[in-house]
């Protein structure tokens, strides 16, 4: 097992417009990246759960061209509306960080 | 027909700035069209509300002034979209006047054309009633009462109003809210390029050198073929890989690979990505696929002007129990400012708690906090500036004296870091609409204006 903070190469999120994120996770290599499409652990419901969101709302995608995953969520509070704490998106990704992948 | 285009984006947005070596090095590729993206709506909906551009007068002008010298003695078209950050009339007007001046300044001549996108309430709400608009994604469904409250709303332009203006002999074009990606597309269409490759350069040039490694605010160029493109960074210090450009495809958007313009989707899923030199990339198999035409609309709604305070715990006494003592603080602050005639209704109080969940706020997963003090942001919103700014003063007398359990801290709970404490930061927006209309025509949205600049 390994958590994808120890073999991601990139980690982020960022607005897809102001009422949902998206939360990008690329890694080194077409190997690692076929190990974690394999595990089957990075889908729309993983998404879900970590972000407590409907999995009918949440749009997954895997990008073998940058060695990526993709998934875009509402966001709970449109950018920039009263309450909301992140205007850009820019820091929605923390959750990911400790997903384990068994390799 | 021509067989290829060459497209120079001078960076990201106008304003960002790029090193005038690079434009230098880039005119020397002799492109067909140069330009910039203007805006996004990422830093929120403040500047479509209020009408201000998001970068000062000072480094667009400074970004133009380069662009007109580069692109007008040299009969090369400059097109901007997004004008000013939103692409509102405020914004597109505020970059036509600095195109204006420069002419003054610089003694250049050239017919410019002003593409409109500003969209009247009455004819959103008879569009709404004629069932022409939808709601995008995760987004609300659209009523009446929304596109009443909106402060302005513009519609989101794609490629054939710049390619009508190309047409109408404009040598500058700056249109207000486009697509990112449409001004591209219409210069490498007008010359007689595919959608498919068109729009995918589109989506590289939008972002100056972001598909680059490193990235940055720097001139890209891109030429566009019948059946792919070729994307290159003019700065010897940045080059595009594989990798790099195929990254970009994930920028600030639903997915990698389908990307929803008007009139068609750019269908990117089976695209190859090959270096033909080592800082160039040649990009195809996008495909284009025509659909329904339909415009983005976008409004912002004003919900008040905002006071804040920034202010911090350092005991563990109280932060052991930060829920129960803000509950006390929101109590108290609410009776008096009911005792003062400000009523709750009028006025919105959110706390920020840095240390606790002041960045992903509910969706915070951690719980149980271990931090040894807290940043708190108090924000006060009301439609009434007055309301706000004394909402926030008496917060502010509140939070440091309220009384907690255990309390030993009896001089005052917080620290502030400034004097005066309370800042009044002005009126606020959030996006009303983010929904799409099916239009008359992909022109009937977008008026055009031709001015002989002088």
């Amino acid at each position: 097992m390994a958590k994808l903070s120890e073999i991601a190469k990139v980690c982020k999120s960022k607005n897809a417009g102001p009422f949902e994120v998206t939360i990008d996770v690329m890694f080194d290599s077409r190997e690692m990246y076929d190990k974690v499409l394999k595990s089957g652990v990075l889908c729309e419901q993983l998404f879900a759960t970590l972000y407590n969101v409907d999995v009918k709302d949440v749009l997954f995608t895997p990008y073998p061209a940058a060695f990526a995953f993709k998934g875009t969520i509402p966001r709970r509070i449109s950018s920039g509306d009263l309450g909301d704490t992140d205007v850009y998106g820019a820091q929605q990704h923390a959750p990911m960080l400790d997903v384990e992948i068994p390799l | 027909m021509n067989d290829e285009c060459r497209l120079l984006s001078v960076s990201s947005i106008l304003g960002y700035g790029f090193p005038e070596s690079s434009l230098a090095l880039g005119l020397k590729r002799k492109p067909h069209f140069m330009g910039v993206d203007g805006g996004s709506t990422d830093p929120g909906a403040y500047y479509l509300g209020s009408g201000e551009c998001l970068n000062s007068r000072k480094a667009m002008k400074r970004d133009l002034r380069l662009m007109l010298l580069g692109g007008v003695s040299a009969n090369i078209p400059v097109v901007i979209g997004t004008c000013g950050g939103a692409g509102a009339e405020p914004h597109l007007q505020a970059v036509a006047e600095l195109a204006r001046e420069i002419a003054r300044e610089e003694n250049l001549k050239f017919r410019m054309a002003l593409i409109h996108s500003d969209q009247d309430r009455s004819k959103v709400g008879a569009w709404l009633n004629e069932g022409r608009i939808s709601a995008l994604r995760n987004v609300p469904p659209l009523t009446a009462a929304t596109v009443e409250r909106s402060t302005r709303i513009v519609g989101m332009m794609g490629a054939e109003p710049f390619m009508q203006a190309l047409d109408g002999g404009a040598q500058v074009v700056l249109a207000a809210r486009a697509s990112d990606a449409a001004s591209w597309a219409a210069c490498a269409m007008s010359r007689g390029m595919p959608p498919a490759p068109s729009w995918y350069a589109g989506k590289m040039l939008e972002c100056g050198t972001a598909s680059a490694t490193p990235k940055g605010h720097d001139c890209l160029i891109a030429t566009v073929r019948p059946d792919h493109l070729e994307v290159e960074p003019v700065n010897p210090a940045r080059r595009c890989t594989p990798l790099s450009v195929a990254t970009h495809g994930l920028h600030e958007n639903q997915s990698p690979t389908i990307h929803e313009e008007p009139g068609g989707l750019l269908d990117a899923t089976d695209c190859e990505f090959i270096a033909v030199s080592d800082r160039a990339v040649r990009v195809s198999g996008m495909q284009w696929r025509t659909r329904d035409y339909d415009i983005k609309l976008e409004g912002a709604e004003f919900i008040g002007f905002r006071a804040i305070t920034i202010c911090g715990t350092r005991d563990p006494i109280l932060i052991s129990q930060i829920d129960s003592y803000l509950q006390t603080v929101r109590d108290d602050v609410q009776a008096r400012a009911s005792g003062f005639g400000v009523s709750p209704e009028k006025y919105h109080v959110v706390f920020h708690v840095y240390g606790k969940d002041g960045v992903m706020g509910a969706a915070e997963p951690v719980k149980h906090i271990a931090s040894h003090e807290l940043g708190i942001v108090v924000e006060v919103v009301a439609p009434d500036a007055e309301d706000a700014k004394a909402v926030l003063a008496i917060a502010r007398v509140v939070i440091p004296k309220v009384d907690f359990p255990g309390r030993l801290c009896k001089s005052g709970n917080m620290a502030f870091p400034f004097s005066p404490s309370d800042i009044s930061v002005g009126p606020t927006y959030r996006f009303s609409i983010f929904h799409v209309v099916k239009p008359d025509s992909p022109y009937s949205m977008f008026p055009i204006d031709y001015v002989e600049v002088h």
